[in-house]
């Protein structure tokens, strides 16, 4: 544990992803408890009023302006960042749980197990994941519970595959094969000696698909099929706020960089994770 | 050759079966077409009509073996909202959507491979370190954001290019760019870490140290192995810009067949959402199956597996 901090101290870039994450994290926590006005109440006085930061720290301060509705956008974004990080955990655990399971099924058994399991991926990846996603949504109807059940099927893949390819060459390795000999049962094999084993690159993966997961969220709820109004949510801001682009660009403007400042830090600490814990993942996605 | 042709043949059979399959599945959950067919207030006789005329009253896996058959055919009935046959109204969009994809890969590919030859040549400089930076920045963009920026700057702001529409060349501009951003994101990062992989090998070392120009050395040693896996990572690729056109063709007005889609999702005009998704999945199977056949062509040791 002490060598895995010293390294990544010794990245930058690892450690620049580590504490902006840390920081989002925090402020996705913290969002109720600071003071900011509510991101759900309009203020028709106050529609589209621009960034200003004199008197910041007054009660009617925007730092990030208004929106069409007078609503602060500063505060519905660090409220938007608590649902799309939420969705997008549970998302990541949801796709993850599975197709770490499936994958280590697939592997131990091999034979008609594996091939059809493999098989199953093959032609889901046949179809772009956006459009499955837009599929299932069309089908279930737009709602959180929907979307997270999406992203995960989007994500289990991912895990299936490279998780099997790991446990292919484990279940040959002597501490198996003698896990075998003393009679341990298969279930017993894969949850005590298998499913430590291939953790690491499980998390390798779920940091990288947290990544790839808030986008697609963001776009789904650009396209109007994530989370519903009046909840703010990071895409429907953008699908909002690109109405008023010619007159209020703060709208449609801010939502996008904590997109791309949270994607961009998870990226790099999830990238770091991978080279640190097995390089070889690199060429296996 | 021909073994390995055949197995890659049959795996895109298996694949169109299993997409068809599930849009089949889908849409039963979607609804019943008799229902959203007929006007409000029709009686519940009307509807049984309908859904003898349809086939809807057999049995599940007959009807899923007939609507297979004709799916197969380019058969997806009749759009809801539009009366003329759903796979017309896709088709009629294709060019559109073939048309930004493929100038997005091209140019994005261009220079992705450009920028991450350089990163890999220039270790350890300043350049390095921009198309780095660059490129992780530009993957972590959500395209259809950075599509709003671009329209607002060079649209709104500048007015030098449309904010959206088809039709033109200048038309074409944001949109492409948007994309391009995506694609030469991912492959410049992806070829320089390959190129610095190579680099390493030690036959890399022995076409050196036998005095071979440098320039044969990149080019025929590093550069043609180096490309292997970008040559996946374009097939990958492909069916991202195809998915995301939903996306970017909304956000650009951009009559494609993703804007298409996503009207049919709004008006609940299913016939038209399958034809567009198995049109798009058929295409990224059949631009698969062309990477995988390039795949053998560079690297002869897959095809004798």
């Amino acid at each position: 544990m002490k060598s895995f901090f010293l390294a990544l101290i010794k990245s930058r870039a690892g450690l620049f992803g580590f504490l902006l994450v840390t920081v989002f994290v925090l402020a996705a926590l913290l969002a109720p408890y600071l003071g900011l006005p509510s991101p759900t109440r309009s203020n028709l006085v106050a529609r589209m009023a621009a960034p200003t930061w004199t008197g910041i720290f007054s009660p009617g301060a925007h730092p990030l302006g208004t929106d069409e509705l007078g609503r602060d956008v500063l505060s519905r974004i660090l409220h938007g960042s608590r649902i799309t990080l939420a969705i997008a955990a549970a998302s990541v655990v949801l796709g993850g749980i599975v197709g770490t399971l499936l994958g280590i099924v697939a592997g131990y058994y091999r034979g008609i197990v594996d091939r059809v399991l493999m098989r199953v991926v093959d032609i889901q990846l046949a179809l772009p994941l956006m459009l499955l996603a837009l599929l299932v949504v069309a089908a279930l109807g737009p709602s959180t519970r929907n979307l997270i059940i999406v992203l995960a099927l989007t994500s289990w893949l991912r895990y299936a595959r490279i998780i099997r390819g790991q446990v292919l060459a484990l279940r040959e390795r002597e501490f198996i094969l003698s896990a075998h000999a003393i009679g341990a049962g298969t279930w017993r094999i894969m949850i005590k000696h298998l499913l430590p084993n291939v953790m690491t690159p499980a998390l390798v993966i779920a940091t990288l698909e947290l990544a790839r997961i808030i986008i697609m969220d963001a776009a789904l709820s650009f396209l109007g099929l994530g989370v519903q109004p009046p909840n703010p949510s990071w895409g429907r801001m953008l699908a909002d706020g690109r109405v008023y682009i010619s007159t209020a660009w703060w709208i449609v403007t801010f939502p996008g960089v904590a997109i791309v400042l949270t994607v961009l830090s998870v990226n790099l600490l999830g990238d770091w994770l991978r080279d640190y814990f097995d390089p070889k993942l690199r060429t296996m996605r | 050759m021909s073994r390995y042709l055949l197995v890659k043949l049959a795996e895109s059979a298996l694949a169109i079966w299993g997409v068809v399959t599930i849009v089949f599945f889908v849409s039963r959950v979607l609804g019943d077409p008799a229902v959203l067919l007929v006007p409000v207030g029709a009686s519940q006789q009307d509807i049984d009509t309908i859904r003898t005329a349809l086939g809807l009253d057999r049995p599940i896996l007959e009807q899923y073996v007939v609507s297979l058959f004709s799916m197969l055919r380019g058969d997806f009935g009749m759009s809801f909202q539009q009366g003329r046959p759903a796979m017309d109204i896709v088709l009629e969009r294709m060019p559109d959507t073939a048309l930004l994809a493929g100038t997005a890969l091209l140019f994005g590919s261009i220079i992705g491979a450009v920028c991450g030859a350089i990163a890999a040549l220039k270790r350890g400089t300043v350049a390095e370190f921009i198309v780095m930076v660059a490129a992780l920045l530009g993957q972590a963009t959500p395209v259809f954001w950075l599509g709003i920026m671009l329209i607002l700057i060079f649209a709104v702001d500048l007015g030098w290019l449309p904010t959206g529409g088809a039709g033109t060349w200048a038309h074409l501009v944001l949109p492409g760019l948007t994309l391009s951003v995506f694609v030469s994101a991912s492959i410049a990062r992806l070829l320089r870490s390959s190129l610095l992989d190579i680099m390493r090998e030690d036959y890399v070392r022995t076409a050196r140290a036998k005095g071979l120009l440098p320039r044969t050395v990149f080019f025929w040693h590093i550069a043609r192995n180096a490309l292997i896996p970008v040559v996946t990572m374009v097939g990958i690729i492909a069916g991202e810009l195809l998915g995301g056109s939903v996306v970017i063709e909304t956000v650009f007005a951009w009559p494609g067949v993703g804007r298409v889609i996503m009207q049919a999702i709004q008006n609940q005009d299913f016939p038209v959402i399958q034809a567009g998704v198995a049109l798009i999945a058929a295409i990224f199977i059949v631009v698969n199956l062309l990477v995988d056949l390039l795949y053998g062509v560079l690297d002869p040791r897959i095809r004798r597996r």
